[in-house]
C-alpha cells in the first residue's frame, strides 16, 4: 500500500492507536527516503537545522535513546539529553514541573520515555512542542512498531495478509500493543503466544488470535517476533523458572521449522539468550534483529521530519 | 429555626407522599406537611414553587479529611460542599490522620462539626487500631462518643478473625460494619479495573473477582455472627449477586453504590485523567449495567458518594502515581438524576429513597423523612434546572464532572430548620461581586 | 488554475530537450566525466531523455543521477504538508566529475540552491553546471543556467506547467494563470 496521506494529523506521536493506515504508510514510505541518507559519505542533511529536540528519558534505555539521537543528529537538529538519574527528578520534581521547565527552554520536540502509561499524553496536552512517545510503561512504543513494520515490508514486500506471531511476555510489553495496533490496521494476521500468566485480560478484543503453545503459534508464521522476558518484573507467580520457560516457549532452530519457508525472526531487544531465544536462532539466517536496529534510525528520522513541518488542520 | 417551605412538590417516599404541599418547620422539627399552611408572622418562607421538596440527602460515605489532611478538605469545607449538593447529613470515614480509632478523635470531630460544620456530621469509627488490620479498636467506647458505624474504609479488613470480631461487637452495639471489599493480593499495584481497557492502556488492573471474594467472605461471617454488614461502594456484578443471595436468605446485609460507578466505565480511563482514578475502580459496562439492574430491583439500598478529596497537586501527576478517589457531594444528585431518573430507570421517589430515606435507616440516623416530629432537614431541588460545575465548594476539585453542566439545581438546603444553602441568594451575591472579580482577573494578566 | 497559452507542443518540447543534450556534449567537448543528474521530480525524466539522446548521438552511456532536494529546502517548517521524501541515487561517485543538474523550470533559484547543497554532501565534483528546460525569470538568488531550453518571460501570478509523457501521459508546456 502506498501512502495517500500527505501529512500527520497530530502534532504528536503518542501511539499507533491514533494513526490511520494512510498515516502509517506515509511514515514507512518517508522512512524509505531516509534510509539512503545513512548510506552517504556525509550522513547528514540540514532539514531540522536550528530545531531543538529534548530527549527526556525517565527510564533506562540504550537502543531507543541512541537511535533517536542519531536520527536527530542526521537531521541536523540540536539535541539535549535529559535523564532521570542525577537530575531534578531525583529531588522530587514532578513530571509536569520538569516538562514545564524544559519547555521554558523552547524546544520544538520532546522525545519521552517514561515508566508510567499516559505520561506522553499528559505532556502533549500541556505543551506546544511536538511530543514523541519513546515508550510509556506497558502502553505503547510507536516507533518500535513502525520500525518492525518497515523491516517486515522490506523483507516480505507487504504487510497485508502476513502472518505475524508474537511470543513472550505479552502482559508487560508496550512493543506488543503498538505492534497489534499497527499490524491489525495494516491487515496482517496476528497471533499471540505466552503462558496464560503473561497474557493480559481480553486482549483478543484487539483483533488477535491467542494461543498458549509455541508450536501452534509458529505453524504457518511468516514473521516470528520474540519478546524479551522482563526478568526484573517477574515473580515466581508468573512462571516457575527460566529453565522451564525456555523449554516451553523458547525459540530454537528445531521449533522454528514449523514456520513458513522464508520466515523472519525479530526481537525488539535487548535479548535474553537462552531464555526466550537460542543464540542459534538469534544469530541465524532467519534473524533480522540487526536490520531492525538499522531501520530504527530511518523510521525515527521520518517521524521527526513529518512532525517538524506545518500541520494540517483536522477536518 | 422556624421556616415555611411553600408550594413545592413534596416527594417523601417514607410516607408515600408526592404532591404539591407546604412544609412547616418549627424549632428545627418538621411540624406539618400539607397544602395551604400558614406560618406565624415574621417566619422566613422559601418559595419552592416549581421545585421538589425532599428530605435532606444522607451520605453514608464521606471523607472529610479532618483531622490531619486539611489541605484536601476540612469539616467546614466538606459540609459546605454537602449542603450545596442537597445533603443534610454526612458520615465521616475514619481514615483521617490520626484515624478515628479513639474517643478523643471522635469527640474532636463532633465538636468541630458543631462549631464549624454546616450540616450534620456522624463519625464512623475505625474497626482496627490505626486502621492497621491487627487489633480491634475500642468500638464500644467510640460508639459511646458518637460513632454510628465502623469501618477501615480505604482498605479491606484482610484478617477474617478480626472481621468476625468486628461483626460480633457491632451486633452488640447495634450498628453496622461498613466493609471495603478488596483482595489485597489480587489488587497489588492495580490502578484500574482489569479488563480490555487495562490491557489496551498497559496499566495494572484489579479483577472483579477481588471484590467478590471478600464480599462473599463477609456474608459468611454475617451468617456466623449475626452482625450487620454494610458493603461499601459495591462495583461488580458478582458482589451484587452475593448481596442479593444474602438478602434472599434474610441476612442483615445492606449495600451502597457510588454515582460514579453508575455513570462511568473503565472506557473513560483512556483519557488518563486522574479524576477517573478511584478504588474500587470504574468497571466495565456489563458491571455498570448490573448495578443499575440492582438499583431497579432494590438489591442496592443506598447511593453514597465516597467523596474523597485530594489536593490538585496530588492529582496533577501520572495516572499510576495519583491517589485514589474523587469528590462527589456536590454532583451526586445531578449525576444520579441524569443516569437513573432521566433515563427512566427509576422514578424520582426511588432516587430520594436511595439517597435519603434508606441511608438514614441503615445507620439509624435522624432525617431521611418529613414525618412531623422528625428533624427539619430538607432539600429544595429544581429538577428542570441545571448546574454548571465550573468550581466547587469542596477544597478539592478532583471530579470527572468538573466543567460539565448537569441537570437539576439544588435551590436550598435546610438543616434543622436553618437555611444552610441558598442558591438564589448566592447568585444575587455573585452578580454583585462579578464586576470586581472580572477587574481583578484583568489586572493579573 | 486556468490555462492561458500552450507554450510548447510535444514536437517542440522533444526538439528542445534534444538540443539541450547536444549543447551539453559540445560545451564539455565530449562525454568524459559527465554525470547527468535530474532533480526530482520532473528533472528526472528530462535527464533520462538527455542520457538517451547522448547515447544515440555519441554511442556512450552517460551515468544518470537522481537528486531529491526535499531535505535541503529552506521552507520546510512553514509548508504543510511536508513534501514526501524520496531517496537520491548516484550510480558512481561524483568526486571530480562534471555534474549537469537538470531541472524543468528555473524560477527563484531556491531549488537549485538546495540542489547544490545536496550535491556537495555526496562529494566534491570538479564542476557543476545547470540545464533548465524553461527559464521564466524572477530570480531571488544569484543563479543562472548554463543551458536553457527556452526563455519565457512571465508574470509572478503565472505558473508554468511542464507535462511529460513519463509522469503526465503527454508532452507539452503550458502557461497557466493562478
Amino acid at each position: 500500500m502506498r501512502s495517500q496521506a500527505t501529512a500527520l494529523r497530530s502534532k504528536d506521536l503518542l501511539g499507533i492507536e491514533q494513526l490511520t493506515p494512510e498515516e502509517i504508510s506515509l511514515i514507512l514510505d518517508t522512512a524509505e527516503g531516509f534510509r539512503e541518507v545513512s548510506e552517504r559519505p556525509i550522513k547528514k542533511v540540514p532539514t531540522l537545522r536550528g530545531q531543538l529536540v529534548i530527549n527526556l528519558f525517565m527510564e533506562a534505555s540504550t537502543r531507543t535513546r541512541v537511535s533517536f539521537e542519531i536520527a536527530e543528529k542526521r537531521l541536523s537538529a540540536d539535541t539535549l539529553n535529559f535523564s532521570a538519574s542525577g537530575s531534578s527528578v531525583e529531588k522530587g520534581e514532578t513530571l509536569i514541573d520538569t516538562a514545564e521547565n524544559l519547555m521554558a527552554m523552547q524546544p520544538d520536540m520532546i522525545v519521552i520515555r517514561h515508566k508510567h502509561p499516559g505520561s506522553p499524553k499528559m505532556l502533549a496536552d500541556l505543551l506546544p512542542a511536538s511530543i514523541i512517545n519513546a515508550g510509556d510503561g506497558a502502553h505503547e512504543h510507536p516507533t518500535q512498531a513502525l520500525l518492525d513494520a518497515f523491516t517486515i515490508r522490506e523483507r516480505l514486500g507487504r504487510l497485508s495478509g502476513v502472518n505475524v506471531s508474537i511470543i513472550g511476555d505479552i502482559a508487560h510489553s508496550r512493543v506488543v500493543r503498538s505492534n497489534i495496533h499497527l499490524l491489525t490496521k495494516m491487515k496482517a494476521n496476528v497471533t499471540l503466544a505466552s503462558p496464560p500468566t503473561l497474557m493480559p485480560a481480553e486482549i483478543e478484543k484487539m483483533g488477535v488470535r491467542v494461543v498458549h503453545s509455541l508450536d501452534e503459534a509458529l505453524e504457518g508464521a511468516d514473521v516470528v517476533m520474540m519478546l524479551r522476558i522482563q526478568l526484573e518484573r517477574q515473580s515466581k507467580m508468573t512462571f516457575p523458572s527460566l529453565r522451564e520457560y525456555f523449554n516451553t516457549f523458547g525459540l530454537t532452530p528445531e521449533r522454528l521449522r514449523r514456520a513458513n519457508g522464508g520466515a523472519i525472526v525479530m526481537h525488539p531487544g535487548p535479548m535474553n539468550r537462552g531464555v526466550e531465544i537460542s543464540s542459534d536462532v538469534a544469530d541465524g539466517p532467519c534473524s533480522v534483529i540487526l536490520d531492525q536496529v538499522t531501520n530504527g534510525v530511518a523510521v525515527r528520522m521520518a517521524v521527526l521530519y513529518l512532525l517538524a513541518g506545518g500541520h494540517l488542520q483536522e477536518s | 429555626m422556624n421556616l415555611l417551605i411553600a408550594n413545592g412538590r413534596v416527594v417523601d417516599p417514607s410516607q408515600n407522599i408526592d404532591r404539591v404541599a407546604d412544609v412547616l418547620i418549627e424549632d428545627g422539627i418538621v411540624a406539618k406537611v400539607g397544602p395551604g399552611l400558614k406560618a406565624a408572622k415574621g417566619v422566613e418562607t422559601i418559595d419552592a414553587s416549581g421545585c421538589v421538596v425532599v428530605p435532606g440527602l444522607v451520605d453514608l460515605h464521606t471523607h472529610l479529611r479532618e483531622p490531619g489532611q486539611e489541605h484536601k478538605e476540612t469539616i467546614r469545607t466538606g459540609t459546605t460542599a454537602a449542603v450545596a449538593g442537597g445533603y443534610t447529613s454526612v458520615c465521616a470515614m475514619a481514615n483521617t490522620t490520626p484515624p478515628n480509632d479513639e474517643r478523643p478523635v471522635t469527640e474532636m470531630i463532633v465538636a468541630e462539626a458543631q462549631r464549624n460544620g454546616v450540616c450534620r456530621v456522624y463519625p464512623i469509627g475505625a474497626v482496627s487500631k490505626g486502621l492497621a488490620g491487627g487489633e480491634l479498636a475500642e468500638m464500644a467506647d467510640l460508639r459511646g462518643a458518637g460513632c454510628v458505624a465502623f469501618s477501615d474504609d480505604g482498605k479491606p479488613v484482610t484478617n477474617s478473625k478480626l472481621m468476625r470480631a468486628a461483626l460480633d461487637y457491632a451486633r452488640m452495639l447495634g450498628v453496622p460494619v461498613v466493609a471495603h471489599e478488596e483482595d489485597c493480593h489480587l489488587a497489588e499495584g492495580a490502578v484500574m479495573h482489569e479488563g480490555y481497557y487495562s490491557t489496551l492502556l498497559g496499566m495494572k488492573g484489579v479483577p472483579a473477582a477481588g471484590e467478590e471474594i471478600l464480599t462473599s467472605r463477609d456474608i459468611h461471617l454475617v451468617e456466623l455472627t449475626g452482625g450487620k454488614l454494610h458493603v461499601a461502594h459495591l462495583s461488580t456484578h458478582g458482589a451484587v449477586e452475593a448481596v442479593r443471595r444474602a438478602k434472599s436468605r434474610g441476612l442483615p446485609v445492606t449495600c451502597e453504590v457510588t454515582p460514579h460507578h453508575l455513570a462511568l466505565t473503565d472506557e473513560a480511563v483512556q483519557s488518563f485523567s486522574t479524576s477517573l482514578k478511584m478504588n474500587p475502580p470504574l468497571r466495565s459496562e456489563s458491571h455498570r449495567l448490573a448495578l443499575i439492574e440492582a438499583i431497579k430491583d432494590g438489591t442496592i439500598d443506598a447511593i453514597a458518594t465516597d467523596h474523597a478529596p485530594h489536593h490538585p497537586d496530588e492529582k496533577r501527576v501520572e495516572f499510576d502515581l495519583a491517589p485514589f478517589g474523587i469528590i462527589g457531594l456536590e454532583t451526586a444528585f445531578a449525576v444520579c438524576y441524569e443516569i437513573l431518573v432521566k433515563s427512566k430507570a427509576i422514578k424520582l421517589a426511588q432516587l430520594v429513597d436511595l439517597m435519603s430515606c434508606r441511608p438514614a435507616k441503615i445507620f439509624n440516623l435522624p432525617g431521611g423523612t418529613l414525618k412531623p416530629g422528625s428533624a427539619g432537614d430538607v432539600a429544595v431541588i429544581d429538577v428542570d434546572g441545571s448546574t454548571e460545575f465550573a468550581s466547587f465548594r469542596s477544597r478539592s476539585m478532583n471530579s470527572p464532572w468538573r466543567g460539565r453542566t448537569l441537570p437539576t439545581r439544588v435551590v436550598a438546603t435546610v438543616v434543622g430548620g436553618v437555611v444552610r444553602h441558598d442558591a438564589r441568594a448566592d447568585a444575587k451575591e455573585g452578580e454583585k461581586a462579578r464586576p470586581k472579580a472580572a477587574k481583578a482577573r484583568t489586572a493579573r494578566r | 488554475m486556468k490555462m492561458k497559452k500552450r507554450l510548447l507542443d510535444g514536437a517542440r518540447l522533444a526538439r528542445t530537450i534534444r538540443r539541450l543534450a547536444i549543447e551539453i556534449v559540445e560545451r564539455n567537448k565530449g562525454t568524459e566525466n559527465l554525470v547527468i543528474t535530474g532533480i526530482r521530480s520532473r528533472g528526472v525524466p528530462i535527464a533520462e531523455r538527455i542520457v538517451k539522446h547522448i547515447q544515440e548521438a555519441e554511442g556512450v552511456e552517460v551515468p544518470l543521477g537522481i537528486l531529491d532536494i526535499t531535505l535541503y529546502r529552506d521552507d520546510l517548517t512553514t509548508v504543510a504538508p511536508q513534501p514526501l521524501v524520496k531517496p537520491s541515487h548516484f550510480p558512481c561517485a561524483i568526486e571530480n566529475k562534471t555534474v549537469i543538474l537538470i531541472d524543468d523550470v528555473l524560477y527563484t533559484g531556491r531549488t537549485v540552491r538546495a540542489a547544490l547543497d545536496a550535491l556537495i554532501d555526496y562529494g566534491r565534483p570538479r564542476a557543476i553546471q545547470l540545464a533548465a528546460l524553461i527559464d521564466r525569470g524572477h530570480r531571488e538568488l544569484p543563479i543562472h543556467a548554463d543551458f536553457t531550453g527556452q526563455v519565457i518571460p512571465t508574470d509572478r501570478s503565472e505558473v508554468i506547467k511542464v507535462k511529460l509523457q513519463e509522469t503526465d501521459g503527454e508532452d507539452e508546456v503550458l502557461l497557466m494563470e493562478k
